[in-house]
């Protein structure tokens, strides 16, 4: 009853999806949006017309023109710098438009492209002590923020009056202020056609990029070639230029200069921009981030403004906004990767009936023997890792190395060894084609190829994007094994689409069915996925009738079948389960049966824990990795099973020395050759009664000349 | 390198002497006996901040909210006594907030690892904006009867120095002692020249840091108690203005570099004079208010260059974040 209870609700309840959303980048923006709905909620509830157009067009207006000064700010900040002295700018550019349009009467599109140079030149000062003279970017703009104050505070001394005293009647300056688009204000429409073009700018742009990439590390964008101090001047630029662009809309729409124009617009802005989600110290930071803590920023001032609160009480709530921002923004960028591995790990209700015994005296199909102990050993210490061995036509054999390399041992005696190729990702299960071309699973990397000159090609690493799954399932992270069908449909294995190669034994502590098998047609070039939802689905052999695919679930101990033509097109069925041990490759025999390699056995301890998934959870954030519950590998065995999944006969390692894993085993002429990704070698086993004469690819595709 | 910035205090102190010798001699009324009394009573406030300001930056922070510190307490203590309180309880109660913020501040930046800057300037501006709001009832806080006699920490003269030189030198030693002459002043030093290290050796960084703001706080709190005893008032208001880049002038001219680990009493000393000193000039000069600030304000900016130049960062020092 309890048992039923659990496995209904690891079933039914997603527990994999909380790790894999947080792990997700735009949760950081989807923090804020929610912030921003709940605030304006609250705000459209307890104050009266907060949601007329007339309201909303004002608030409009407003979050333009502050919106392109936190865009300046996000890019600086996103770049590494903070630039405080936003407000002096937006204060003198607002001043140098007015005085132009005003008192000296330029023309409006001159005013408009003299203002922004203003703004270009006030922001290059910045850029040119920050960035060129790598001053501290605080510190600095600091100080040109009381020093364009200051001379902001002179000129309008001078000019105030003369600026006050003539209003000229411009209908396209006052359009600029005060008009509107299909009931859109200008301001937004012009603010909403820059960030388009910011977003694209940041996310599809070299310049962008080299701007992320600067404010990540600042020293690796240097090594990498970036010209980081230019890069970083630019952006100061940029910063003065949109403050500008606010500035003249801000100009336009009021007009005047007074004294107190820009006082403490940087806190206003830095506090959108870090309540935004945009990182303070750089590297991280969108458009997106940057509009959200505008209109939430200014959602609150407003609010508090309507309700009448002391200007003090609208300072410090600025003020106690930014600290708890940066501070959440800092706990959580600093422990955000702890917090993703501790609640990542999801474990899940798995049951399985006791084993059959294997133990010396019980009898049955698995009883140990010592078959494998005195195996020829093949490049023992020369070769690392060969997770799968394969024999050519010319009688060659072929392994895997952790280096990323295909090693090859010439025959007749294996005693040769060289680099037939380089690939750079480990290899996994391996396969020939008819043309002789290797094909490879490399995990990590995807399906790859080899063909008998050595030449490297990718196949395929990118399958169809399920619309269910919250990861992004369209990448290959660990492509395990592979076989070839008559008509070169290839069917490849892909162990668990949550967890990186070097991570597949958290994969077994899951026991989700987080795996899957993708074909690639080699007709047509297209990649499908076939099958979803298996438990590290492993070894991969098509089996005799030519018509269906034996593949092998590591941790549901289980061969399956699939037909992927013929009547019974489409079914699965289980060939075999309840198996001793956690089955990894499968492969062809030369009596008509298949190999099976076992590569550890199961144990008692995580066959209960496999039904407590609580347990496992709290063992996943309790105790440090390398203390954890993990599936044995350290033992396994060879086994022969035929069509009706019954075991023929089984080979073991007693004494543990040579081959106490195994992961793949390859028959030719008389002889088992056998691997292990665990391995420093490669056994060979001669094999009683074998046909000598066996070729894997002599036998499926017809002897070749 | 060395030999160079050994140089930077004559250098300074020469500056200093050029100015004082110029405005002398060109400067009606710049060098009488009250102008000279002006002068030293607006540096000794000014002093005690850059001693406060030095702390930290020794122990490579920077405290923003210093000037909230020296407004807010000790207007609270007039405000306090104004109220009907007794002298000693108001001060207990502005140390006692002093010591909170300090806390809030160290605690913000050692432990949630908040950027200095930035923690203070936003803590500054809580401060500030507590103060307007909660606290006080006008802009100005006005000295009232209760607090008679109080007003001999800023006014008169100890043995013919003004008092408040008399406190600065007071603040001066006993900053000197704790920089040079305690185990604590070595761990500032220490933190301040390499975090890391400082951390790694078992320097317990963190309540160190604290202590620094902590101790900058209250000798904000104490600057403020002088000003305001010198001039029978507390304008809160000053919150607002320039001062506190004149503190950092003040620390930065003298040659205490901004990275940290660099620097003592004498260099604020030093800092102090060469300030008061250009103010003094500017405000006989008749240079108005924006116009004073420019002039700080550039030279604010060479300063800092040169300061980039004498203690330069290279990309293995610049940390992550470091803004």
């Amino acid at each position: 009853m309890r048992d039923t209870l659990t496995s209904l609700r690891y079933r039914y309840w997603p527990d994999h999806l909380l790790g894999e959303i947080l792990s997700k980048r735009w949760t950081e923006t989807a923090i804020p949006v929610i912030l921003l709905l709940i605030i304006g909620l609250a705000l459209s509830r307890s104050i009266d017309n907060f949601l007329s157009p007339a309201s909303l067009a004002d608030t409009a207006r407003q979050a333009g023109e502050i919106g392109f000064i936190a865009l300046g700010l996000a890019l600086v900040v996103i770049v590494g710098g903070i630039d405080l002295s936003v407000g002096s700018i937006f204060a003198l550019t607002d001043f140098c438009a007015l005085y132009l349009l005003d008192v000296l009467g330029w023309p409006v599109p001159a005013v408009v492209a003299a203002t922004l140079l203003c703004g270009a030149l006030l922001g290059a000062v910045n850029g040119v002590l920050i960035g060129y003279l790598r001053l501290r970017a605080f510190i600095t703009t600091l100080i040109t923020l009381i020093i364009y104050r200051s001379a902001y505070d002179l000129l309008i001394q001078r000019y105030s009056n003369a600026i006050a005293s003539s209003l000229p009647d411009i209908p396209s300056w006052d359009f600029i202020g005060g008009g509107s688009v299909f009931g859109f204000p200008t301001v937004a429409l012009v603010y909403i056609v820059i960030a388009i073009f910011g977003h694209i700018f940041m996310t599809r742009l070299r310049p962008g990029w080299h701007i992320t990439a600067i404010g990540g590390s600042r020293r690796s964008a240097y090594n990498s070639g970036i010209p980081v101090r230019r890069t970083i001047a630019l952006c100061y630029v940029a910063s003065g230029v949109l403050t500008s662009i606010g500035a003249l809309f801000f100009a336009s729409r009021l007009g005047t200069v007074g004294g107190d124009i820009g006082v403490g617009l940087e806190v206003i802005v830095v506090t959108a921009t870090v309540l935004g989600g945009i990182t303070l110290g750089g590297g991280k930071g969108s458009v997106a981030k940057s509009a959200v803590g505008v209109l939430i920023v200014l959602l609150i001032t407003n609010g508090l403004t309507t309700m009448n609160a002391r200007g003090g009480v609208n300072r410090m709530a600025l003020a106690g906004i930014l600290l708890v921002a940066a501070m959440v923004d800092i706990r959580w960028q600093k422990n955000r990767t702890r917090i993703i591995s501790k609640v990542y790990v999801a474990p899940t209700y798995h049951a399985l009936p006791p084993p059959p015994p294997t133990e010396i005296g019980q009898g049955g199909p698995f009883e140990q023997n010592d078959k494998l102990r005195n195996v020829e050993l093949i490049g023992l210490g020369r070769i690392e890792a060969p997770e799968d061995v394969i024999l050519d036509r010319h009688d060659n054999l072929y392994a895997g190395s952790r280096h990323g390399d295909i090693i090859r041992f010439l025959a007749p005696d294996y005693q040769k060894m060289e680099v037939f190729a380089h690939i750079g990702g480990q290899p996994l299960g391996m396969a020939f084609d008819r043309e002789d071309n290797l094909y490879i699973c490399i995990g990590g990397m995807g399906l790859y190829r080899v063909r008998p000159d050595g030449t490297v090609e990718k196949v395929t690493d990118e399958t169809n994007r399920s619309m269910r799954s919250v990861n992004d399932d369209s990448r290959l992270r660990l492509a395990d094994d592979l076989d070839i069908t008559d008509d070169g449909l290839i069917f490849f294995s892909e162990a668990t689409v949550r967890y990186e190669m070097d991570e597949w034994p958290i994969d077994g502590l899951e026991a989700r069915g987080n795996g899957r098998i993708i074909s690639y047609d080699t007709k047509t070039g297209t990649t499908r996925t076939e099958l979803r939802g298996l438990k590290f689905p492993n070894g991969i052999c098509v089996a005799s009738d030519g018509q269906s695919i034996l593949f092998a679930e590591t941790f549901g101990c289980s061969i399956k079948r699939y037909w992927f033509a013929g009547p019974k097109k489409d079914a699965i069925e289980v060939v075999m389960d309840n198996l001793p041990g956690y089955p990894d490759n499968i492969n062809l025999a030369s009596d008509g049966n298949y190999w099976l390699a076992l590569v550890g056995m199961r144990s008692p301890s995580l066959d209960l824990a496999w039904k407590m998934p609580g347990f496992r959870r709290r063992m996943a954030k309790r105790v440090p990795v390398d203390e954890w519950l993990f599936p044995n590998i350290n033992t396994g065995c060879v086994v022969k099973f035929n069509e009706q999944g019954k075991i023929v006969e089984s080979l073991w390692d007693l004494r543990g020395e040579n081959h106490p894993m195994i992961t793949s085993m390859r028959e030719h002429r008389g002889y088992l050759y056998l691997g292990g990704i665990l391995n420093n070698r490669i056994g060979r086993y001669k094999l009683d009664n074998a046909d000598p004469n066996f070729v894997q690819y002599d036998k499926r595709w017809g002897k070749q000349s | 390198m060395k030999r160079f910035r050994f140089n930077q205090q004559e250098i300074v102190f020469a500056v200093f002497a050029l100015l004082f010798l110029v405005f002398s001699i060109f400067l009606r009324g710049f060098l009488t006996a009250d102008n000279m009394l002006t002068l030293l009573q607006n540096v000794a406030v000014l002093g005690i901040l850059g001693l406060a300001m030095a702390i930290v930056v020794i122990g490579r922070g920077i405290d923003i909210s210093l000037i909230a510190a020296l407004a807010v307490p000790p207007g609270l203590v007039l405000q306090m006594v104004q109220n009907g309180h007794s002298l000693p309880a108001s001060l207990l109660a502005a140390v006692l907030l002093t010591i909170a913020f300090g806390l809030i501040n160290g605690w913000l930046i050692a432990y949630a690892e908040v950027p200095s800057l930035f923690a203070t300037l936003a803590t500054g501006l809580l401060l500030a904006g507590l103060g307007q709001t909660a606290l006080f009832q006008l802009d100005v806080v006005q000295w009232s009867p209760g607090m008679d006699g109080f007003e001999r920490l800023g006014q008169g003269t100890i043995l013919g120095i003004p008092t408040s030189i008399v406190m600065f030198a007071l603040a001066c030693i006993a900053v000197s002692f704790l920089l040079r002459q305690t185990r604590w002043g070595a761990y500032i030093y220490a933190i301040g020249d390499n975090p890391y290290a400082a951390r790694v050796t078992g320097i317990p960084s963190r309540p160190i840091i604290v202590l620094q703001y902590v101790v900058a706080a209250l000798i904000g709190c104490f600057a403020g108690l002088v000003m305001a005893a010198s001039v029978n008032s507390m304008p809160t208001r000053i919150f607002n203005s320039t001062l506190i880049y004149d503190v950092i002038l003040v620390v930065v001219l003298g040659g205490i570099g901004l990275s940290g680990g660099r620097g003592g009493v004498l260099n604020v000393v030093i800092g102090t004079l060469v300030i008061g000193t250009m103010l003094n000039g500017m405000t006989i000069m008749d240079i108005s208010y924006a116009g004073q600030n420019l002039i700080k304000g550039v030279v604010l900016l060479l300063a800092v260059i040169t300061d980039s130049f004498l203690n330069p960062r290279n990309e293995e020092t610049a940390q992550q974040g470091d803004i």
